[in-house]
């Protein structure tokens, strides 16, 4: 699994941190979204495949 | 069709905790319904959660202040374009003015900011409880824990005086009351206006480790801008968290074995906090959203200029996306809810809510294993009249 993220798009609402930090954080100074792991596994894949349609800005894809 | 034309926003609750009947019954015939708005203005009200999530997501759908209709009855309000919104009033604003304004603002509100003040929240928490035992019984659980301690959370986060609140709480409540006409709606603004502008002011000689200061020191923002950002976090930062620890504390005691089961294991709050954002939902009147363009969208075209109201109470009881949505659940995963909105302007907010939420219920339930109603609860006033949802007062026993 890969995942990309679009920070210009992203709101900051925080939803990927919240539901998988080890895959997500946040930008120290605006709150965008910031992707620790771009290749999730076990666990984290479908955490990230949550936080992807969670993500009310559409700042996460999902790439198989 | 003229039926359907003339159908307003349903708004008899059929419970104290269930939205109108009516709406189910709309979701499931036609989750995209025309409404007329009290303005005269014939849009669209959208009852399924997932046509809600679309009309949110869609960047062809508006949230300028001047497209909008408004699902609020106001007295006396004048037939007229509303005025767009004023600089920094970013709620009423699309992107690219809405992003400049919210970015400014996103890294004060990351989770883990809010991680980091969890022990303050907690010693907030914590006095408030202890002067509420102190005060005896019956206590009023909204005048002294569910409304002062995000009030006062919010107020050090923005570096507002809290020995003020008064003057801010009475006129939040104004803007709020369906019962204020459109000219105290208006005062009651301007007065808030005033007082965040005022304290705007006063950070330029004397700033302080705080938001309101962290704003003037960009130098990108004129006064009037950071007093109305101030004051949209100001407002929306203490009556929508303040209720839900109000009417979430009702709704528990009314499920005791829902209470049972997270005093049991309180690792279950936050999942709790999210069935609670879920079935509450207390929003009372959603969010609206004006299509910038023709739009196709749940079998229907929503034409350029008109507004969708959408229920986001409707929403969260969707049974076509939450099972037995009617229930009351801490168990369920309610991840996914609306009770934050959804798109752009989601709350921005919702992580410190969710930690005032964690951290009040959590202590509230450990420090007062015996908490119970003083009053029957139908006797409990329901803030029916209000734009957010929640209790006037809950007058609580817990010797």
């Amino acid at each position: 699994m890969k995942i990309e993220v679009d920070p210009d798009r992203c709101a900051g609402s925080g939803m990927c941190a919240l539901t998988d930090p080890e895959v997500f954080d946040q930008d120290e100074s605006d709150g965008t979204v910031v992707l620790l792991q771009p290749s999730p596994t076990g666990e984290h894949e479908q955490a990230a495949r949550e936080a992807a349609h969670l993500c009310p800005a559409g700042a996460i894809r999902v790439l198989e | 069709m003229t039926e359907t034309l003339n159908a307003e926003l349903p708004s008899q609750r059929s419970t104290a905790f269930d939205p109108p009947a009516e709406l189910g019954l709309l979701r499931e015939r036609e989750p995209i319904s025309r409404m007329k708005f009290p303005d005269g203005h014939v849009g669209w009200l959208v009852t399924s959660y997932e046509l809600a999530r679309e009309v949110h997501a869609d960047r062809r759908f508006s949230s300028r202040a001047e497209l909008q209709h408004s699902p609020r009855k106001v007295k006396g309000e004048p037939i007229r374009q509303r005025p767009p919104a004023k600089p920094g009033m970013f709620i009423g604003m699309d992107a690219p003015d809405h992003t400049r304004y919210r970015k400014l603002l996103t890294g004060q509100f990351t989770v883990r900011r809010m991680n980091q003040l969890m022990p303050r929240i907690e010693q907030i928490v914590a006095e408030h409880l202890a002067a509420m035992r102190a005060s005896g019984e019956p206590a009023d659980l909204v005048a002294d824990f569910a409304l002062p301690v995000p009030s006062m959370v919010i107020c050090e986060l923005l570096g507002v005086p809290y020995d003020e609140r008064e003057s801010f709480q009475q006129d939040t409540a104004k803007l709020l009351s369906l019962d204020s006409s459109f000219d105290d709606i208006m005062a009651a603004f301007e007065r808030l206006e005033e007082f965040v502008l005022q304290l705007a002011r006063r950070k330029h000689v004397e700033p302080g480790d705080d938001m309101l200061s962290g704003l003037v020191a960009t130098g990108e923002l004129t006064d009037e801008e950071v007093a109305n950002m101030g004051l949209l976090l100001l407002v929306a930062g203490h009556e929508t968290t303040a209720n839900m620890l109000g009417i979430g504390t009702l709704l528990l005691l009314q499920h005791p074995d829902q209470l049972a089961a997270l005093r049991a294991d309180p690792s279950l709050v936050d999942n709790a906090v999210e069935e609670l954002m879920r079935y509450l939902s207390i929003i009372q009147f959603g969010t609206v959203r004006t299509a910038l363009e023709d739009v196709e969208i749940g079998g229907v075209v929503v034409r350029e200029g008109e507004t969708v109201s959408i229920s986001v109470a409707a929403a969260n009881r969707d049974p076509a996306r939450f099972e037995r949505p009617d229930e009351f659940d801490i168990r369920r995963s309610a991840v996914g809810h609306l009770g934050f909105g959804h798109g752009v302007h989601q709350c921005l907010g919702q992580q410190l809510a969710r930690i005032e939420m964690r951290v009040g219920f959590t202590a509230l339930f450990r420090e007062f294993p015996d908490l119970r109603l003083a009053v029957p609860a139908e006797d409990v006033k329901m803030r029916t009249d209000m734009a957010i949802y929640g209790v006037h007062e809950l007058p609580v026993e817990f010797s």
